[in-house]
């Protein structure tokens, strides 16, 4: 008698074991999981193409600004754009970098180099025009970026992102708040300080980190 | 207990009766912030409607198992898995126009159309009820969406889903495609649905 009661016990235990309750949940987590892994599996290369497409077409506006890539452009200037991986190794930690070297007549005219780092909400993508020597920037576009609509995303507009252009390499910038004249400062984008202070990072992060190391880019086949 | 609406009566509520924007006001910020022009706005209806049928369908099927207690937690797992592969679809396909509506079709997830609608219908009713409330509540819903965002574009750029309808010489009106416009625009012809519906039950009564 008193073991039925005890046994009868335990399975009410069990069956009220929170773990017990949530194996609905479980299961259809499992299953979303690998139905989301099938569909990234598909469509990473798709999503990975276009990705791919718009930064080629961003290219010749990072290098040479916008007026000028444009009337290149329209007098269909061959430009040769290679695609090329950078591995940097800071303090033991590698980071690779994917890039394009971008010529016109044989002669190098700058480097246009994709980088990501974490923003408010989530991932941020860039891609950062630097002169021939790297020593400054010379355009900014936002590849990727899920920032609050209204604030954050104000990132992407080019009035924003255009006050990268010309700023010197050589020294971090700072991102501000008041309107500042000084030569290394990023005015924040209002009410979004830490979405404007995770561009300015990733950017200084990755001019430190390509900085003199550009002759080492691997080169990929076509 | 009361009857439970047939499959027809859920139909046909969702578009009119008790439309997702205008009866229930559920749903307003894509409501408001991507009727700035025709295409976005089709965009996100379709893509609202595809989540919404494909959770209904899934709640449905699956109301016998649900624990009361755990039943919001599997809304939203089932919505979320949802939204992301219409997200990914959209990366892959329409790339521009993912980029165009950027963080709102993540923000899907937290739609209160589709929770409400997994809520009052799908847990409770078969999948054929389910399915039909679903495209009924995603009729209405694209249907207010198109009719904001068709007065939006028309009145702001002289267009219809980018194409020139008003005459060259219409003077844009700017501010109908900034968001006060959206809400000058909502504002408008809500009040006229409900003077319409009031007119109407007047004339019943």
């Amino acid at each position: 008698m008193n073991q039925t009661l005890n046994s009868h016990r335990r399975s009410e235990g069990f069956r009220h074991n929170k773990l017990v309750q949530a194996w609905l949940v479980l299961l259809l987590a499992i299953i979303f999981g690998s139905a989301l892994a099938a569909v990234q599996v598909n469509l990473s290369d798709v999503i990975a193409a276009n990705k791919l497409n718009e930064s080629l077409e961003q290219v010749p506006e990072l290098v040479w600004g916008a007026a000028k890539a444009a009337e290149l452009v329209e007098n269909k200037v061959r430009i040769d754009i290679e695609p090329g991986i950078l591995t940097v190794d800071t303090d033991g930690k590698k980071t690779v970098y994917h890039l394009f070297r971008v010529s016109m007549d044989r002669t190098l005219a700058g480097w246009v180099i994709r980088a990501g780092g974490q923003g408010y909400a989530d991932k941020i993508e860039l891609l950062i025009g630097l002169s021939p020597d790297a020593g400054k920037i010379s355009g900014l576009f936002v590849l990727e970026q899920k920032e609050t609509p209204g604030l954050g995303n104000k990132i992407i507009f080019s009035q924003w992102r255009d006050q990268y252009i010309g700023k010197d390499t050589q020294t971090p910038l700072t991102v501000t708040t008041g309107r500042s004249n000084a030569p290394d400062t990023i005015d924040a984008v209002t009410g979004a300080t830490i979405s404007s202070k995770s561009v300015t990072d990733i950017v200084n992060l990755t001019t430190r980190a390509v900085n003199g190391r550009l002759a080492s880019v691997e080169y990929v086949k076509q | 207990m009361n009857e439970l609406p047939t499959p027809f009566e859920r139909f046909v509520q969702g578009i009119l009766p008790e439309n997702p924007v205008y009866r229930q006001l559920l749903g307003l910020c894509p409501t408001l912030a991507v009727t700035n022009g025709l295409k976005p706005a089709l965009t996100m209806a379709v893509a609202v409607g595809a989540v919404l049928l494909c959770a209904n369908i899934m709640i449905s099927l699956i109301r016998n198992l649900l624990k009361p207690h755990l039943r919001i937690v599997v809304f939203t797992l089932t919505i979320a898995t949802f939204v992301t592969i219409v997200d990914r679809v959209l990366a892959a396909y329409m790339y521009q126009m993912s980029k165009t509506l950027g963080p709102y079709i993540p923000l899907i997830i937290v739609n209160c159309i589709i929770i409400c609608r997994c809520e009052v219908c799908a847990s409770r009713q078969g999948v054929v009820t389910a399915a039909a409330d679903a495209v009924g509540q995603a009729s209405g819903f694209a249907l207010a969406l198109t009719g904001i965002a068709a007065v939006r574009e028309l009145l702001g750029t002289g267009m219809l889903a980018g194409f020139q309808v008003l005459p060259e010489a219409w003077p844009a009106w700017v501010i109908m495609v900034l968001p006060p416009g959206a809400f000058l625009t909502f504002g408008l012809l809500l009040a006229l649905v409900n003077y319409i519906s009031d007119h109407r039950s007047r004339k019943n009564a």
